[in-house]
């Protein structure tokens, strides 16, 4: 790997991540607007709620849940940028895993009562999708012979002709991290009053403003594990991996506006049962076919 | 330039309506008026809520109730009161157990009369609320000099409990 292009991937992530996923949300409520029938807010409406956000009255119930909203925001900065300077994938999960975790410690912190069960049903959610997501990395690791994220992207082999399995299986999780119904049981972004808004019910001004932005840098770095699936050493295959991403958060948009929030018996008992039959299976065949 | 304006977040307490009003607000949201055209979100919230919305009047029961969903909202913060109870009582002013319009227990910005209140008129009043909003914001900056004459009220007050105590 080398240096230079490492800290370009870096740069670029850091400048370009909170400008591309604020335009993706902004996007995605214009077409669940449309969606629903509306005519919707306008794309620039998320930058607009961002710095609104930062203009209000800093309410904190204690001092270190700032503290913890901070350590979410900079591990996911941490992750992402780990992924676009192409380091180790399991390096990147864990990291993920570790931001995660500082959200939920935050809502815990806050001692509300739906801010807790918010936190509870984030960790749910956490052990719903993270089996699927390690299968992932181990199915990249089958395929191409390395963690390394610059390895194989510059390798010759498309990793979604051997990872068809997987793929299904990352998306479907994928609905799980970026909070879209039937799993946006944690925090959601439409039905406001069910647990009153979850994780950030006691999250205000700043801080929301702080998980605002962790939202869309760990939005693009999602979207960016969709574009590793169908990136190789040709020089075509970044423009079909970005087309691909595209569509798929499209797809999301549309389950997630199809579907009317599930139990998290149901998330969790369904994340596995896709984890085993479309993840392992696959890793099983990949394991013997090759 | 306040974009405080341009992302007001409400949220909508049903004091004792008879939900004539809170079913107007609500079809505010719907395909048909879609005020999140304007940024409008229904939060349920008050910590994320910008707009407070009241309707009905305040009855003995939920004085605390609207006491606290307002002093949880962050500054700054606006009040619109929707419906004619909400306003002075309406129907229900000479009843035993109400107190009247909701500006006998919290300050409000802005008042829509009406039984109900059509849509329209709630839009307009959020939007004239949002004149309020801005104001509040600019004089937000201001406010932060006065913030140092508190001490001395505390000073003041422990001295009367030093005096009650000699006493």
């Amino acid at each position: 790997m080398n240096l230079t292009t490492a800290i370009i991937g870096i740069a670029a992530y850091l400048i370009l991540a909170p400008i591309a996923g604020g335009l993706l949300a902004g996007i995605d409520r214009k077409i669940s607007a449309r969606m629903q029938g509306r005519f919707g807010p306008p794309i620039l409406q998320p930058f607009y709620d961002f710095f609104k956000l930062l203009e209000k009255e800093p309410i904190t119930v204690n001092k270190v849940q700032d503290f913890y909203v901070m350590c979410f925001l900079i591990f996911i900065v941490i992750t992402g940028c780990f992924f676009f300077a192409g380091g180790d994938l399991l390096l990147i999960i864990f990291s993920l895993t570790l931001a995660s975790i500082f959200l939920v410690v935050a809502a815990f912190s806050s001692n509300s009562p739906y801010a807790q069960i918010g936190a509870e049903r984030e960790l749910l959610q956490m052990m719903a999708y993270e089996p699927m997501v390690l299968l992932t990395a181990i199915g990249f690791y089958i395929v191409n012979g390395s963690f390394n994220i610059y390895d194989i992207v510059s390798s010759d082999v498309m990793a979604i002709q051997y990872l068809p399995g997987i793929f299904l299986g990352f998306v479907f999780i994928l609905t799980i991290k970026l909070r879209k119904s039937p799993f946006d049981l944690s925090m959601s972004h439409h039905a406001h009053q069910e647990l009153v808004k979850g994780l950030t019910t006691e999250f205000s001004g700043k801080t929301m403003a702080v998980i605002e932005i962790a939202h869309w840098y760990e939005n693009i770095f999602l979207l960016g594990f969709v574009y590793l699936f169908f990136v190789n050493s040709l020089s075509w295959s970044p423009v079909l991996a970005v087309i691909i991403c595209l569509v798929t958060y499209f797809i999301e948009i549309l389950i997630d506006n199809n579907y009317a929030r599930m139990k998290w018996q149901i998330a969790i008992n369904a994340s596995w049962i896709v984890a085993i039959t479309l993840g392992f299976v696959n890793l099983l065949v990949l394991y013997f076919m090759r | 330039m306040s974009y405080v304006t341009k992302s007001p977040w409400i949220i909508h307490y049903d004091g004792s309506s008879c939900n004539g009003c809170d079913i107007e607000v609500l079809a505010c949201l719907t395909p048909m008026y879609d005020v999140e055209r304007f940024g409008i979100i229904n939060t349920g919230n008050p910590k994320h809520a910008d707009i407070f919305l009241v309707t009905g009047s305040v009855n003995e029961q939920n004085i605390n109730v609207v006491k606290q969903i307002y002093e949880q909202m962050p500054e700054p913060k606006v009040v619109v009161a929707i419906g004619i109870c909400a306003t002075s009582g309406g129907i229900f002013k000479e009843c035993y157990n109400i107190m009247g319009g909701i500006d006998t227990v919290i300050p409000v910005d802005v008042y829509v009369p009406g039984c109900a209140a059509r849509p329209e008129a709630i839009i307009d009043g959020v939007v004239k609320g949002l004149g309020v909003l801005a104001e509040k914001r600019a004089s937000m900056d201001k406010r932060i000099g006065v913030i140092p004459a508190a001490p001395e009220a505390a000073k003041e007050a422990a001295a009367e409990v030093k005096e009650k105590e000699e006493a």
